[in-house]
């Protein structure tokens, strides 16, 4: 019964939310193709796209249009509604995730306490960690239904890489969550706040430089990108786990890929590098309205965010690509290990200072 | 004022609401893209084009065949070690109210876990070079 308790401001205050983050990613992923392409050209003494709009700007633009104007294209020998399921699942994956983000503190409109994160609940990142897995399904069943033997190659290499670096950013994970003795990511984003506390760093990656590395390697596997990005390199597979697809089809896979960069950072930067906390925040929330302090405060997740995209686009086009055993020796042989000895270590360390 | 009490706990199914509405947001979202794409794209469908491409050349048999046991071996061993992963998490958001005593049989679980580990890299079952 207490369901039924819903106003209906609360309702449009989330759809509003929603629909704004919605399309923030969206356009965030956008104009990460863009990004990329202007890196990859900048890195390679290229110029990069500069036909459409200044600097190429509206080159994002004209490739969506481009793709949903195309044919969309199924064999005949793929499972129809697998093939059509595919795409459907990795977009759906990669929006759902932004669900728990804290993308800034609350602010008081008319009156009313705004919540800036869609939900506040308290299994935070296992919901992410959650929805991440499912990810695997689109591409695993994509790659399956277009019955084609590189893309088949290309999937089960793609769900093999995701799960088995999952374990050890789980692991990574636990020696974080000893120390916030939480799941919320507004909780433990909050613990991080400002920048230096107690004479030392209140951002954790200042208390977890290992376990931030084994992540952030994680990460890199786990969006599939250089230098580990096994399921889309060409050389050996045509194309990859979308090769059969086409039209919006093919574009929702790689626009789910972009987005979910976008996502893995916004989770880098609220874990480890403090979310939307920034040094002398409480100098600057004295002495300006609360509404503009959010928004200063997403603007400082979003310049974090905006670096760990740049940091992904450098490594891509700088590391070549690991062969696949050297890829799962990395991360089953050295990364579990190690993860599990940070978490001991951390907890080792947290027990006798706590004694103290 | 019920509903402030409500949304101050996190733990309530209330919490998972807006959740529920982001779900269907992106169904919609997804649902609309999918429609539009099939709706505008021109559809001219001839035999030669619906042909697989795989490489560009005729190919030859189907896809749907058995593929290298090691990719189902590191599946399995995912779902094994990942559930005790799984078990680890309780453990670390109840660790300072556990103290020294709970560490003490997460060590030992540890040992249990890394018993495991060894086992499996001795028995060559990450081995991906033969």
């Amino acid at each position: 019964m207490l369901l039924l308790n819903i106003d209906a401001a609360f309702v449009i205050e989330k759809v509003i939310l929603i629909s704004v983050i919605l399309m923030g990613s969206l356009g965030v992923a956008m104009y990460a193709t863009w990004a990329e392409r202007k890196v990859s050209a900048v890195m390679q003494d290229r110029i990069g796209p500069n036909r459409a709009g200044p600097f190429g700007l509206l080159q994002p633009l004209a490739d969506g249009l481009k793709l949903f104007f195309k044919e969309e294209i199924i064999p005949d020998r793929s499972t129809q509604f697998i093939f059509i399921l595919g795409p459907c699942l990795a977009m759906l994956t990669a929006t759902m995730t932004s669900a728990v983000m804290p993308w800034g503190p609350d602010f008081t409109l008319g009156g009313r306490t705004v919540s800036l994160q869609v939900a506040d609940i308290n299994i935070g990142i296992l919901f992410v960690f959650g929805v991440v897995s499912l990810g695997v399904y689109g591409v695993m069943l994509g790659g399956w239904a277009s019955n084609n033997k590189f893309s088949l190659l290309s999937s089960i290499r793609a769900a093999s890489q995701c799960i088995s670096y999952e374990l050890a950013m789980g692991i990574s994970l636990i020696a974080l969550l000893m120390m916030t003795g939480s799941l919320s990511m507004k909780d433990i984003v909050t613990q991080q706040h400002g920048f230096w506390n107690d004479g030392y760093f209140t951002w954790n990656f200042f208390k977890q430089p290992v376990g931030f590395i084994i992540f952030l390697t994680c990460s890199f596997a786990e969006l599939s990108r250089a230098p580990f990005d096994l399921p889309e390199c060409d050389s050996e597979l045509n194309m990859g786990y979308h090769q059969e697809y086409s039209s919006m089809k093919l574009g929702f896979y790689l626009f789910a890929e972009y987005i979910n960069m976008f996502i893995s950072s916004a989770v880098i930067s609220t874990l480890f590098f403090g979310g939307y906390n920034f040094p002398f925040m409480d100098q600057v929330q004295a002495a300006v309205p609360s509404g503009i302090f959010s928004l200063i405060c997403v603007g400082a997740l979003m310049a974090k965010i905006v670096g760990m995209i740049l940091f992904f686009m450098f490594v891509r086009w700088t590391l070549p690509r690991f062969r696949y055993d050297q890829l799962m020796k990395l991360g089953w042989r050295s990364l579990i290990p190690l993860a599990l000895i940070n978490m001991l270590v951390t907890g080792g360390v947290i027990l006798m200072t706590m004694k103290k | 004022m019920h509903l402030l009490l409500l949304t101050a706990d996190q733990n309530t199914p209330f919490n998972y609401f807006p959740v529920a509405l982001q779900l269907v947001i992106a169904i919609g979202f997804v649902a609309v893209m999918m429609g539009a794409t099939h709706l505008l794209g021109p559809k001219r469908r001839t035999k030669d084009k619906l042909v697989n491409f795989e490489s560009g050349i005729p190919s030859v048999g189907n896809a749907r065949q058995p593929m290298g046991i090691k990719y189902f071996l590191v599946a399995i061993l995912f779902v094994l070690f990942d559930v005790e992963v799984i078990f680890f998490y309780p453990y670390a958001v109840n660790f300072r109210f556990l103290g020294a005593e709970g560490f003490k049989e997460v060590v030992l679980f540890v040992a249990f876990f890394f018993c495991g580990f060894l086992y499996i890299v001795k028995k060559g079952a990450l081995d991906w070079e033969d």
